[in-house]
């Protein structure tokens, strides 16, 4: 986010005036990077890991569905970089496709549960009353089950096809949004700034996005960056037990499904690839998140030490 | 003290309610009969109209969830249609095998974070704790079913080993229960341990600020006397809440290590009535585990009290 800025600073016509000049900007970028220099590390990371998976269409040296009958199991090497698995497809190509839907999948559910999760936060923290109560106790019972177990059951439901796995994943991370901008909100609305529009003549909804919006950004960002770990690991637990993308589509997780693992003794390079990625990916998540938090939430910072 | 048990039952029992409606609403959100549709798919259900008068389907559904809580209030879930015996005597046979997994995968996970914890808590920026903040990142990034079909995998090729197949009781024979729990329980601690790692670190931390562990230098204690005896007593608080959410997530959200060491636990229930489509032990299944988390919250909250005598209810 940091670095989008900057290079928006860079981008300012000539002669146009500037609110911060450009020198202090990178300046504060290159501050925080020394402070956190794993998490830039991993915001490195993430990106190549966003750009490899993104234009995977460009990347990949083979069509991830076509079958080389010539080749089934080829050991990495040669022709295929990181070999073919048991219908002859390219492992490498496979992967970059999986991180695709991997991510796709998991970022458009962090979307939609993030959106939904804060709309019902909102409400509920500054109106009170009956929906309030409502909303507090359905998250309740969602909070007790664990996230793996909801996931699952909703895919029963709503049978494995990838639009219901985004519904299943942005369902259960609604409660932990709603639960935090919730008590965010319960603390802002008797600030004085509320109160102040409020006297002026503002409209509730004016209120709330103008005034109590932008100031629960920053623990949103924080919980849904903690979120996103858990909806690629979830995604891929999905894809792993069958229940998530189906197959000939790869994915992380169903990359290393039942019908994979059959063959994996055979052809244990199958089994390498798409686990080595998903495990960085969630890495790099989890060390940005932890930088960000550092940044983003003053309280923690000094109980972190 | 009796107001505050009364209070909480309260509030758990509503939980309950809340849950059995999900449980029991979740099959039914969707409209016509797409539930159908899958269980004919699903070929395991021969006579469609009976499942359907079973599942209650062709009544109202208020009436349907009355009957149905009439028969969970009285300990009968139902029969799952998959193994045709009642659902609340699978789930009673599956337990001890969750059970005795959460409780080894804890017992190793503390066994790992405690002193892990503590020392890098006493040695601050020292080696051992930048090695204790990469094991317990690592923990929580790396999938514990990518590590276990590896240990699986390379288990086989290198060693020719393979787990036993079946569960095995520890009333037949310990040695083999234990060779089939002992690597499951190993990857599940692990992973548990990244979290319970940094949990001990920071609270240890926090009551190292304490006075009374000043009182405990200026007496000349010495350090493991005021690490171990002094602070680590004071932060059980936080480990022990930890512990709680550790064990109800472990009972059924093992799910996927019970599914490839073939333990047949409450988490591999849930998922093979889900590819079943067996609704009644899904439904079952739910409602169990929320009864087992719920019942687990309540016995932590009064812990507390016994731990700490400070904390008093009201």
């Amino acid at each position: 986010m940091i670095g989008k800025r900057a290079a928006a600073g860079t981008v300012l016509p000539a002669g146009a005036v500037r609110a911060t000049p450009r020198g202090r900007r990178t300046g504060v970028l290159r501050a925080w990077v020394r402070r956190h220099p794993a998490g830039a590390v991993a915001a490195v990371v993430l990106v190549a890991i966003l750009l490899a998976s993104g234009l995977a269409a460009l990347v990949s040296p083979h069509d991830p569905y076509a079958q080389d009958y010539e080749a089934l199991m080829h050991a990495p090497g040669g022709r295929y970089l990181l070999g073919t698995d048991y219908l002859g497809r390219d492992i490498f190509s496979r992967t970059l496709y999986g991180g695709r839907t991997s991510l796709l999948i998991s970022i458009a559910a962090i979307a939609a549960g993030t959106a939904a999760g804060t709309l019902i936060g909102l409400v509920s923290g500054f109106y009170g009353g009956w929906f309030d109560g409502v909303v507090q106790r359905i998250v309740d019972v969602m909070m007790a089950l664990p996230s793996i177990i909801l996931a699952l059951a909703l895919m029963a439901v709503l049978g494995p096809r990838t639009e219901n796995v985004i519904l299943a994943i942005a369902t259960i991370i609604v409660p932990s949004l709603a639960r935090v901008v919730r008590g965010t909100v319960l603390q802002l609305r008797e600030r004085q700034f509320v109160e102040a529009a409020k006297a002026l003549g503002a409209s509730d909804a004016r209120v709330l996005s103008r005034h109590v919006l932008p100031n629960t950004i920053a623990p949103i960002i924080v919980v849904a960056t903690n979120a996103l770990s858990g909806a690629i690991l979830i995604e891929a637990s999905l894809g792993f037990l069958g229940l998530g993308t189906q197959l000939p589509v790869p994915s992380w997780g169903n990359m290393l499904s039942e019908e994979a693992r059959r063959y994996f003794e055979q052809a244990p390079w199958m089994a390498l690839p798409p686990g080595i990625v998903l495990s960085l990916t969630v890495l790099a998540v989890n060390f940005l998140g932890d930088a960000l938090r550092d940044t983003l939430d003053p309280r923690l910072r000094r109980a972190h030490v | 003290m009796r107001q505050y048990l009364v209070r909480r039952l309260i509030l758990g029992l509503a939980a309950l309610f809340g849950l059995s409606l999900l449980a029991f609403g979740l099959i039914r959100i969707i409209p016509g009969d797409a539930v159908m549709a899958q269980l004919a798919e699903s070929g395991n259900v021969s006579n469609l109209a009976s499942a359907r008068a079973q599942l209650g389907l062709d009544r109202p559904f208020f009436v349907q969830y009355v009957t149905w809580l009439g028969g969970v209030v009285r300990g009968d879930l139902g029969t799952s249609f998959w193994s045709k015996r009642p659902v609340m005597q699978d789930l009673l046979a599956a337990l001890p095998v969750s059970v005795e997994l959460a409780v080894f995968a804890m017992l190793l996970s503390m066994l790992l974070a405690l002193p892990l914890g503590a020392a890098s808590a006493a040695r601050r920026g020292s080696g051992v704790d930048v090695g204790a903040r990469l094991l317990s990142f690592g923990g929580l990034s790396v999938p514990h079913f990518w590590i276990a079909t590896l240990v699986l995998l390379y288990g086989s090729i290198w060693f020719r080993w393979v787990p036993p197949l079946g569960y095995v009781s520890p009333r037949e024979s310990v040695g083999q229960n234990l060779e089939q729990f002992i690597i499951p329980a190993a990857i599940l601690g692990v992973h548990l341990s990244a979290r319970s790692l940094r949990l001990v670190r920071s609270s240890l931390l926090e009551a190292l600020q304490e006075d009374y562990i000043r009182t405990a230098w200026a007496k000349g204690l010495r350090g493991s006397r005021v690490l171990w005896g002094h602070a680590l007593r004071n932060a059980l608080i936080p480990i022990l809440t930890i512990l709680g959410s550790q064990f109800t997530y472990l009972l059924s959200g093992s799910v996927i290590i019970e599914d490839i060491f073939s333990l047949s636990g409450i988490g591999r229930y849930v998922v093979e009535s889900i590819t079943h489509r067996d609704y009644p032990a899904v439904q079952g299944a739910i409602l169990f585990t929320g009864l087992v988390v719920v019942g687990v919250n309540l016995a932590i909250d009064l812990a507390y009290a016994w731990i700490d005598p400070r904390i008093r209810y009201q």
